[in-house]
């Protein structure tokens, strides 16, 4: 039933015109920085040759492109998240949902996974367009993997996220703001903070991004992701059956 | 009408519900047969929807865990095995659940692999698409359809998976009379085979397509029987609406302070 759900959301995703444009700009963008990194680190490659030890092509370029893809995640998230479950309530389509044989685990987990699974299509134009480079240099595979693991891990936390905030409304454009507020709100306490034990470090998806981000696998990070998509998940499905209790 | 009815596919019990402070069902018992159309009755207010949203398990009563309230599909407790239950239902809410970017096909099967169907689904889509008289509409868009062709959609789904209960909100609500006798045929095609329960606050729907009518004035039953019997009630036959109006009216009395 996880799958069912899932696969009409992608449905629906795929036949929207909006979703299709939104998808075309992001490329274009993905594909205009990467073409803008390519062309700083050949204007630089003259004096990167004269450093001992210099970062390799992957540093200067897949760096700062996932940096900025997980950046623009946090805007772009809740565009799509909005409509997940505000918009069924609006369209008084979570009826037939809540009248099938399903729990809210089914409806919750598939329209998770759907837009994930989305999202990943989305951005997977970034490695691509890295290992275009691979018959001229070498790549460092570790980096580019351990980016787009910190990328899915970012994406799921900001999903669950806009999830839940979409289940507490029925106004799409109210889930949208909310969740954005919610995550500019989490990553502006966490780059004012300047003392490095802070609190607000450890509640930002975007600092715990960083470590992936240079290429660093730390487990502490992945189970933050973990654990914060795993609690708004947990969060919606408990307004889901809510639902049925306070209508 | 001239079913026997048998087999009982509902079964509610002592439903209550409220909201806040604001109870809207009070202590409503009711049973549905196969075969059988059961018309539920009542002012805009009612209760009508609700009670429709609780047989549908879209919204729990009052009291379930004190066991107070219950209901049955197919002697199947909804509130326990909520999962078997639900796949004896087919729902039409108030307003149709439709994906409007979606086009009628990909609906229908959807909602039939919702319902748990898995094989035969070709063959389900084009009998719901033939009773509800959608096939020519099964590559358009639902968006794009007009309300009394979206209306058929949202019974085509109800029904795509031969429930046993098919429960219908108000399903002639905003159509045009020729809509409106076309949909109510198809209510009485339904209710030969399956068990049918439908709200609406039309006298002439309940006269037109239901074996058995339910009144409810402000969350309370206040008649249950058969439209000949609400026909005849209080000794004036063929005074349907008079009786109706009574019925409420005496209840308003009887309820104020």
């Amino acid at each position: 039933m996880i799958h069912l759900i899932a696969l009409r959301e992608l449905r629906s995703l795929t036949v929207m015109p909006s979703t299709w444009f939104v998808f075309a700009v992001l490329q274009f963008v993905f594909a205009w920085f990467f073409l803008n990194a390519l062309q700083s680190f050949l204007d630089f490659q003259p004096q990167l040759a004269q450093i001992e030890n210099a970062p390799g092509v992957t540093v200067i370029l897949a760096s700062p492109m996932f940096n900025m893809v997980a950046l623009l995640m946090m805007m772009l998230v809740p565009l799509f998240t909005m409509r997940l479950i505000a918009e069924e309530r609006r369209n008084q389509t979570i009826a037939l949902l809540l009248s099938s044989p399903l729990c809210s685990r089914h409806i919750i987990l598939g329209k998770f996974l759907g837009l994930l699974i989305f999202l990943i299509a989305l951005t997977a134009i970034v490695p691509l367009m890295l290992y275009t480079l691979a018959p001229g240099t070498n790549l460092d595979h570790g980096l580019i993997l351990g980016n787009c693991i910190g990328l899915l891990l970012l994406t799921a936390s900001y999903v669950a996220l806009g999830l839940y905030i979409s289940a507490l409304t029925a106004q799409p454009i109210i889930a949208a703001i909310g969740t954005i507020a919610v995550l500019l709100g989490l990553w502006l306490a966490d780059i004012g903070t300047s003392a490095p034990d802070s609190f607000w470090h450890q509640t930002s998806p975007l600092h715990h991004f960083q470590n992936f981000n240079s290429g660093l696998l730390d487990s502490s990070d992945a189970l933050f992701f973990v654990l914060f998509s795993g609690i708004f998940l947990l969060l919606a499905m408990r307004r889901i059956n809510n639902n049925r209790r306070y209508g | 009408m001239s079913n026997t009815p048998t087999e009982i596919t509902l079964s509610a019990r002592q439903l209550s519900r409220r909201f806040g402070s604001r109870t809207v069902i009070r202590n409503i018992s009711l049973e549905l047969r196969r075969g059988e159309v059961l018309g539920l009755l009542g002012h805009n207010g009612a209760g009508k929807s609700t009670t429709l949203q609780m047989l549908t398990g879209c919204l729990l009563p009052d009291d379930t865990e004190t066991g107070k309230g219950y209901i049955e599909i197919c002697g199947i407790n909804l509130l326990h095995k909520p999962m078997q239950a639900k796949s004896h239902i087919g729902y039409l809410p108030e307003t149709p659940p439709l994906y409007r970017e979606l086009n009628v096909d990909d609906y229908l099967i959807f909602a039939a692999r919702l319902r748990g169907m898995e094989t035969n689904i070709a063959d389900a889509l084009g009998r719901a698409k033939q009773r509800c008289g959608l096939t020519t509409v099964g590559k358009k868009i639902i968006g794009t359809l007009s309300k009394g062709y979206q209306q058929r959609v949202g019974i085509a789904q109800a029904i795509i998976h031969n429930p046993d209960v098919i429960v219908l909100d108000e399903p002639t609500v905003g159509l045009d009379p020729a809509q409106i006798r076309e949909v109510r045929t198809l209510i009485r095609e339904l209710g030969n085979s399956h068990s049918v329960i439908l709200s609406t606050h039309l006298l002439s729907e309940v006269e037109s397509v239901c074996d058995r009518v339910e009144i409810l004035h402000r969350g309370t039953l206040v008649f249950s029987g058969t439209t000949a019997e609400l026909d005849r009630h209080g000794g004036e036959a063929g005074r349907l609406e008079e009786n109706f109006i009574r019925m409420t009216e005496q209840h308003e009395t009887e309820v104020q302070p």
